[in-house]
């Protein structure tokens, strides 16, 4: 037989739930009326959003225009087409630049091929997922709303809902991942400075820098083992 | 009585219900009077329009679905009914098929991964498992043991998002709407955290053949005992709400009940098998990753009903946890992908600096990397049963054919079993208990 008493003690569990703290945020998606709370949550580090193209620290391009990150999309939504850079007035340092760079918002999933295959760190993610369109052209994003401000933060579109910080955390996916596999890789700097960023710094990881990777220095034995 | 009993289908075909037609007349109507309505679309029509329906026959055919809110997703289920009693039903099937096995082909080895998550997007991790393992053992590589146990921590936590999310969807088809919210509001902090190591809360493309994408990321230790320490009080409100509770017992227990020849006969796995008293888990009886060096213990249920898979997936998050603490204490340290460089792209810092890491760099991610000519098979233990994936290469760094077994899609096929002369309203009990993901039924 049933005990009575546990029909009641069910209610009292979600009674209980009364005095807890809430789990869920005021969230408004951006349309709060003045002084209303609109929070969103933070983001991780290595979440992945909407891309960006960055730049070097010096307002040069990092896109050489190779098609990498097109040819290893699975949803095949990137177009890139490079040309050759004018030699008195450069877009990128060497020889290309990504001439015609577009990123189509209605096919991308978001898995990040594109950043881990970018040779040049050129397309990283930014933490932005908030972005809906009324139009195909609007999903679209070409290079000119790709590719950071002469600040390095990314360009805020009229339909994006950016908050404080989303900005901040660029490219954490790409840093994640760089050591691709090889512990002794973990924690150090494999990648150039970025405009408005610097050096970012790697995740701690489990062995913080067994290999000093300053730019082809790296210990003969490595090498050796690496190239084999 | 196992279905192939020969007496059973004796037995059916001559008597029973609808008495007021002749047999053959009958089976030809309404097929034979197994559990399963084998009509086709056009004969259901015809029935429906046949002017000499027998006044006094009462039964009716029902279309439950596709988009029916206790369905999950878009199965539909054709169902025979007299009264409210399910005579014999039919799942439909085929609503959310993609073709994502036949997109397997255009995608590299590398790519793939992106395209099988999304087949049970409850429990991703496993069918990018299950396709990893099966590359690598075309590749005949072995991956490093660190991200073996880096694998196990994923899908173990895995298995406990999937169940909760199964706890909140089957309080909601019963009525326990503060269920839902409990479920829902546990899974997503697991789901944190899956977003904090892969970037993304569901379809990761994480595990990846070789290894994982990334390793851990800086103090997930801290974050995996947070969430031991906040399920474990959750799981004993869900005892108080629903174990302990005389209205979910009664609308449970001896509802849907199969039993383990039956099971065995329809390939049932998963906890609807374990549910028969038959206990059987891959992780123990097959191991795969390095399952044989933890301790768990495999939940079986007695009676084969609605209440015993419920209380056996309640008890996996806990087991789940106990796995999840004995990795946290084991984990290695090392690579966390294979360093086979025709496999795994060179570390970015050596892009610049070898101009051999550089071509492997183009070679991987454009065209991928080649996988030896021949068919292999991995499977591993779900949250819904036996998942596998075969794979047939040809030689070529894009499958030549891919299918999974999803668990999901022979499960479904319990369900006329389970409702056979039950009420509509245990109908609802038993698709929730069978736990079906139409992504993986549909592929
Ligand atoms: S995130 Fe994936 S789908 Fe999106 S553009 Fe990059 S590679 Fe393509
Ligand atoms: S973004 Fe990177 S991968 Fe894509 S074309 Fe530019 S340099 Fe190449």
């Amino acid at each position: 037989m049933a005990d009575p008493l546990d029909y009641l003690r069910g209610f009292a569990v979600t009674f209980k739930k009364l005095f807890e703290d809430r789990v869920t945020g005021d969230y408004r998606g951006g349309k709060a009326k003045e002084g209303a709370p609109d929070n969103k949550r933070p983001k991780p580090e290595r979440f992945h959003g909407r891309h960006v193209l960055n730049r070097y620290e010096d307002g040069m391009e990092k896109c050489i225009g190779c098609e990498l990150c097109a040819g290893v999309c699975p949803a095949k939504c990137i177009y890139v087409r490079g040309a050759d850079n004018d030699p008195d007035d450069p877009t990128s340092p060497g020889e290309r630049f990504g001439y015609v760079y577009e990123i189509n918002y209605l096919r991308c999933i978001h898995c990040d091929l594109c950043v881990e295959a970018c040779p040049t760190q050129a397309i990283t993610e930014s933490k932005l997922f908030e972005f809906s369109f009324t139009n195909r052209n609007d999903a679209i994003y070409t290079k000119n709303e790709l590719v950071v401000d002469d600040d390095g933060m990314p360009q805020k579109m009229p339909w994006e809902d950016w908050r404080e910080g989303d900005d901040q955390l660029t490219s954490g996916w790409m840093r994640a991942t760089s050591s691709a596999g090889d512990h002794r890789y973990e924690g150090s700097v494999h990648w150039a400075g970025e405009l408005g960023y610097g050096v970012r710094a790697p995740e701690v990881g489990q062995s913080a820098g067994t290999i000093s990777t300053d730019g082809g220095n790296s210990p003969a034995e490595v090498r050796s083992e690496n190239d084999g | 009585m196992t279905l192939t009993d020969p007496e059973h289908l004796e037995q059916s075909e001559a008597g029973g219900l609808g008495d007021n037609i002749d047999g053959a007349e009958r089976v030809k109507r309404r097929g034979s009077d197994s559990a399963v309505l084998r009509l086709s679309e056009a004969e259901c029509a015809e029935i429906g329009n046949d002017p000499n329906t027998d006044a006094d026959d009462e039964r009716v055919l029902l279309n439950m679905g596709p988009s029916h809110p206790s369905t999950h997703g878009v199965l539909r289920l054709m169902l025979e009914m007299e009264g409210e009693t399910v005579l014999r039903s039919k799942p439909v099937v085929g609503y959310l098929h993609t073709g994502m096995e036949k997109q397997a082909e255009q995608l590299t080895y590398l790519q793939g991964g992106t395209n099988v998550t999304r087949m049970d997007y409850a429990s991703p991790l496993f069918t990018e498992l299950a396709f990893s393992l099966a590359t690598e053992k075309l590749l005949g590589i072995e991956v490093p043991e660190r991200a073996t146990w880096i694998r196990m921590l994923m899908c173990e936590l895995n298995r406990m998002s999937s169940h909760l999310l199964f706890m909140a969807t089957n309080g909601m088809d019963l009525g326990a709407v503060s269920m839902m919210i409990y479920g829902w509001r546990e899974r997503e902090e697991v789901l944190r955290f899956f977003e904090k190591v892969t970037g993304l809360r569901m379809n990761h493309n994480y595990i990846r053949p070789g290894g994982v994408a990334a390793d851990m990321p800086d103090g997930w230790e801290a974050d995996v005992e947070h969430l031991l320490a906040l399920i474990p009080p959750r799981l004993e409100e869900y005892d108080i709400l629903m174990t302990g509770q005389p209205i979910w017992r009664e609308r449970l227990q001896g509802v849907g009940v199969l039993n383990a020849d039956e099971a065995l006969a329809l390939s049932a796995t998963g906890p609807i098998l374990r549910s028969t008293g038959y206990a059987w888990d891959l992780r123990r009886d097959e191991p795969y990753l390095a399952y044989s060096a933890v301790d768990f213990d495999v939940i079986v249920g007695s009676y084969g009903d609605c209440y015993d898979r419920y209380a056996i997936r309640l008890n996996e998050i806990r087991e789940s946890m106990r796995i999840v603490e004995q990795i946290l204490d084991k984990m290695p340290a090392g690579d966390y992908r294979v360093q086979d460089k025709k496999v795994t792209p060179p570390p970015r810092v050596r892009i610049d600096q070898s101009m051999e890491a550089l071509i492997h760099h183009f070679k991987i991610f454009t065209e991928g990397y080649k996988v030896p000519e021949g068919e292999a098979y991995a499977c591993v233990e779900s949250p819904r049963g036996e998942l596998g994936v075969y794979l047939v290469s040809d030689g070529t760094s894009t499958p030549y054919r891919m299918h999974v077994r999803g668990p999901s899609f022979i499960n479904v096929q319990t369900m006329p079993h389970l409702m056979q002369n039950g009420l509509i309203a245990d109908g609802v009990a038993i698709i929730s208990s069978v736990d079906p993901i139409m992504g993986e039924v549909d592929r």
